[in-house]
């Protein structure tokens, strides 16, 4: 391996170039992506050129950002282990990017296969629209595949990333399951030091296949965590989705999700926690191609110091999509006068019998919540951390796994034991 | 004791309190009656240390502490607790934790030791059979989803258990059927002793029936206009506040 030390769009690009022979599937797929991120580049990096999907955040700091590792520099397994959450279920861990068999567990209840093996890329990716579908296409090198079979409840199984500092990794996930299928996977993504991860999740939920989704953003508070997931929902099917974002300098959690048979659910949920200069992005689509299905998304932000939360959520209702059933609600604490929220709700509907709602809420704490805390004997202090707490123990109710909304309830707590530090 | 000092308060620069003058000695029930708008709840407010009020002249001192220069959580740890008119609601809040959070914040701050989850919910759990309330109560998220009878009651609980040496009860009567009326009073008797004061905030004499004070208090502009034993509860049912004003002018 070569030190690969140019930055932004050109060092993206060299390192495709340097490895192009190397990487595996269809290569034609890879030039045709890496001409759609050269012709794109980095949404927001440079000067006047501004996406309406990428309004409220812009890339420049990963554009002036290097990557590249000589080979000398180990992964730090031990250390990603020990952000792994201690408890004796299925794993399949990710150091870099790279499948870590020593590290893993894999299941014996569902088949598991590496991008690396078996690099195909998915029918419901968007290279061609989306500029950071386009990077993980042109350089994606493992992930995972994950095929839950017909009637299958392959119970829970997580999924951990785990970088190290100047590492740039494009992951490339498949999930897909059958009939009847249920899986709960958490994922679970965590390092040290600035790192890019850039995740593309293919997800397909076939007939009444139940998949929950639980994803615990929490890197490095100087690593880039860039991830776009695609949802294809079948008839009677339920994508159950929970994003914590905690950690990255920038992150983006994109989401599409695709009702394309009747009855289909869909929750795209999350909670975002930020400080300092942290930004993080929860952008969603959900599009109702189908009638008599659910979409639910309540997002809550808690943003201290001078972070900026967004939120940008998009609904469209086809024309054959009656009895649509659409609702987003966005709520925001801030907890410094320099926090920043933008919220975005775009409902695009051409069905004439739905019920599509959207709502949103910014607002500090409140002073008559506060003022009978203390009148209790209750510090100024631990009356904010309880009000914020259960503002944010609402948002986790949406996870219904008690064992991973436990994790994320440790994760919450360490989130707050470092602003209290 | 409780002592108030030609106490003026106001809210946005508006006058509500304008020489508020009187003294609860420890052990004793008084209650203030008064008609709308006369100050009752301001008075309340600005003894727990409510910020929207701003306090221009006089004083306020229990115990010998200058209540007015300390925070609600200290007035809180010195013994003094108010019973909200409008109790708040807590989402995400569960009432049992609420409330150890408060007793071992009080314990802490008067050097006593913490009571763990065990030690609390035994005293909490007989408490509550007390005052008959269901005990579901505990673990139900703070005044979420409860009647307005419920809410009151929550309150009475709250003091049975962090057991003030001071209570404020801000008009805890309204909105509390015969029955629920009867267990407040039986709450608030039971606290009472040589070491435990009260200040009764009411439009009724009802409560009264039930809570018998040792002064009643007649509020009107933000002043004390009479003072009195039991009786004079009694007169003011009588009479009416218009009437009882009339005369103390």
């Amino acid at each position: 391996m070569t030190a690969v030390v140019r930055s932004g769009v050109d060092g993206f690009l060299a390192r495709y170039e340097a490895l192009r022979d190397l990487l595996p599937g269809d290569p034609r797929q890879r030039s045709a992506a890496a001409e759609a991120f050269r012709r794109a580049g980095l949404p927001g990096a440079a000067a006047g050129r501004r996406e309406e999907a990428w309004k409220y955040t812009a890339l420049r700091p990963l554009a002036d950002a290097s990557f590249g590792r000589t080979a000398s520099q180990a992964p730090a397994d031990s250390r990603a282990l020990a952000n792994l959450p201690q408890i004796e279920v299925p794993r399949i861990v990710f150091i870099d990017g790279m499948f870590s068999p020593g590290l893993s567990i894999v299941p014996s209840t569902l088949p598991f296969a590496r991008f690396a093996d078996r690099a195909e890329f998915g029918s419901i990716a968007r290279s061609d629209s989306e500029p950071l579908v386009a990077l993980n296409t042109m350089l994606a090198d493992d992930g995972a595949i994950l095929e839950v079979p017909a009637g299958t409840d392959a119970g829970l199984l997580v999924l951990v990333s785990a970088a190290t500092d100047r590492a740039a990794f494009h992951p490339r996930h498949t999930i897909r399951l059958a009939t009847g299928a249920r899986l709960t996977l958490l994922d679970l993504a965590c390092g040290d030091g600035t790192y890019l991860h850039n995740p593309v999740f293919e997800v397909n939920v076939a007939k009444d296949a139940v998949l929950s989704h639980v994803r615990l953003q929490n890197e490095s508070t100087s690593a880039f965590h860039l991830s776009t997931l695609y949802a294809e929902i079948d008839e009677r099917g339920t994508y159950d989705s929970f994003v914590l974002n905690l950690g990255s300098r920038i992150a983006r959690t994109e989401a599409h999700a695709r009702l394309i048979g009747g009855k289909g659910v869909t929750h795209l949920n999350g909670a975002q926690l930020l400080s300092g200069m942290q930004h993080a992005d929860f952008t969603t689509v959900v599009r109702h191609q189908a009638p008599s299905c659910a979409s639910r998304q309540t997002v809550k932000n808690v943003l201290a110091g001078r972070s900026h939360g967004v939120f940008q959520g998009r609904i469209e209702v086809a024309r054959h999509a009656q009895k649509t059933d659409g609702y987003q609600m966005n709520q925001a604490l801030l907890l410094s006068p320099e926090a920043e929220i933008d919220i975005k709700p775009e409902l695009e509907i051409f069905a004439d019998d739905v019920k599509c709602s959207h709502g949103a809420t910014v607002g500090e704490l409140d002073a008559d919540q506060l003022f009978y805390l203390r009148s209790r004997g209750i510090s100024d202090a631990e009356a904010r951390s309880i009000l914020v707490r259960a503002f944010l123990a609402e948002a986790l109710d949406a996870v219904s796994n008690e064992t991973v909304r436990e994790i994320l309830e440790q994760a919450v707590e360490g989130w707050w034991e470092k602003q209290a530090a | 004791m409780l002592e108030i000092r030609g106490l003026f308060a106001a809210i946005e620069d508006k006058p509500i309190l304008q020489g508020i003058d009187l003294t609860v000695p420890q052990g004793e029930v008084h209650a203030i009656m008064g008609p709308n708008g006369s100050g009752k709840s301001t008075l309340a407010y600005v003894l727990s240390g409510r910020e929207d009020y701003a306090v221009t002249a006089g004083s306020a001192t229990f115990d010998g502490h200058d209540l007015l220069t300390m925070e609600p959580e200290a007035r809180a740890a010195t013994g003094l607790f108010l019973a909200f008119q409008y109790p708040v609601e807590l989402p995400g809040v569960g009432n049992a934790n609420f409330l150890r959070t408060a007793l071992n914040a009080q314990r802490r701050s008067r050097g006593d030791s913490e009571l763990d989850a065990v030690q609390f919910l035994k005293v909490a759990r007989a408490e509550t059979k007390r005052l008959a309330m269901p005990e579901d109560m505990l673990r139900r998220n703070v005044n979420v989803g409860f009647s307005g009878g419920e809410k009151k009651r929550n309150e009475v609980l709250q003091m049975a258990i962090l057991r003030p040496r001071l209570a404020i009860l801000d008009e805890t009567d309204s909105g509390l059927d015969i029955d629920a009326l009867k267990i407040v009073a039986d709450g608030v008797n039971a606290l009472r002793g040589p070491d435990f004061s009260a200040l009764i905030i009411t439009h009724y004499q009802r409560l009264l029936d039930h809570i018998v004070p040792d002064h009643v208090h007649v509020l009107a502009g933000g002043r004390i206009v009479r003072s009195g034993g039991p009786e004079l509860a009694h007169e003011l049912e009588a009479k009416g506040y218009a009437g009882m004003i009339a005369e103390a002018a």
